[in-house]
């Protein structure tokens, strides 16, 4: 007799998403990880951190339209300590980059980046002195979105690859990613 | 004492369901993007593709004329000689390299104007996100159209 593959998948919404985590084997409890990761990519609450002409078509992803609520990502957040992603939206200035590290490092762990357009990803046109070539200069990058401005479509395909991701993670992974540095870095070399 | 219950509790509550089931009856504007996609318009550019001739030759010849009308400044070209034995352009040279950095890339369709020979196009297909810097170099092998059977 066949043995009967059971799996449970866990959503907030009936859409399904895709990169479902989908354990084979008898399996009527999933494992902790896979319980997490479901929570975690399907409530990812952006930041609100729109710095260019991006943003409107970050905007445009969250209404009607193509109501990126689907995913779970509705809640734009104006506070860090609030959200999991970050979505830089626009040409990142040098002016600008301290105040990016600094909201990224005040958001909670787990946290991801969406660097989102030309310019947040790489520059784009402006190979000038005033923008940082790429975010990934001052934060870790987790997907990045190419166009100018990606259309709200493209946005919504870089969440779904940051949900991927987030369902790959174990909790060996999440540690891995963990910014906090344990030993903090003394000006002074120890002798 | 349940007049006004009624008119301060039950009609607003009937009333306020009355807008949401009238809505209910209108067309729903929402894509359901991973499912169905939206019509893209006529001049919609995305992606590169270079193109062949129905003969399956490349369409380019290396003549670097999109790398400089690129603003950003995101494509390389390098171009060689054809030769009998190794034919790939119908001209006399063709691209050994041909590479665009789509993070660079603006989509602004400069490079479609400028060429030539009509050999690099912007195609629709949007989804192109990804998670290391190194993916989004292109080489000539990803943008190449498959030869036409």
């Amino acid at each position: 007799m066949p043995k009967r593959i059971e799996t449970l998948v866990l959503h907030d919404s009936s859409t399904p998403v895709i990169g479902d985590v989908q354990k084979g084997g008898s399996v009527v409890v999933t494992t902790l990880d896979t319980l997490l990761n479901q929570a975690r990519a399907n409530a990812l609450w952006p930041l609100t951190f729109g710095l260019a002409c991006c943003a409107i078509e970050m905007m445009s992803t969250v209404a009607a339209r193509f109501d990126l609520a689907r995913f779970g990502s509705e809640a734009f957040r104006a506070t860090p300590r609030q959200a999991d992603v970050m979505i830089i939206a626009g040409r990142l200035s040098k002016k600008m980059a301290p105040v990016l590290r600094q909201i990224y490092d005040q958001m909670p762990e787990p946290k991801w980046v969406i660097s989102m357009g030309a310019c947040a990803s790489s520059g784009g046109v402006y190979n000038n002195y005033a923008i940082v070539q790429g975010a990934d200069q001052v934060v870790p990058v987790d997907v990045y979105v190419p166009g100018c401005p990606p259309s709200p479509d493209a946005l919504i395909y870089g969440v779904m690859k940051l949900q991927q991701k987030i369902k790959r993670q174990s909790m060996a992974t999440t540690k891995q990613l963990s910014l906090i540095e344990l030993k903090p870095r003394t000006l002074e070399e120890p002798a | 004492m349940s007049f006004e219950v009624f008119r301060d509790v039950v009609k607003p509550i009937v009333a306020g369901f009355g807008i949401t089931a009238r809505r209910l009856a209108e067309q729903k504007v929402t894509v359901q993007y991973p499912d169905e996609r939206r019509e893209q318009f006529d001049r919609t550019r995305w992606r590169h593709v270079l193109t062949r001739y129905d003969s399956g030759l490349e369409r380019c010849i290396g003549c670097s004329l999109c790398a400089g009308a690129c603003p950003a400044r995101c494509i390389y070209v390098e171009a060689a000689e054809n030769t009998d034995d190794e034919r790939y352009s119908p001209g006399e040279r063709y691209a050994v390299r041909y590479e665009i950095n789509m993070l660079r890339c603006i989509f602004c369709g400069y490079c479609q104007e400028a060429c030539p020979t009509g050999a690099i196009v912007l195609r629709k297909d949007f989804e192109l996100a990804n998670y290391e810097r190194e993916d989004f170099i292109y080489t000539k092998e990803m943008l190449l159209e498959p030869i036409r059977r």
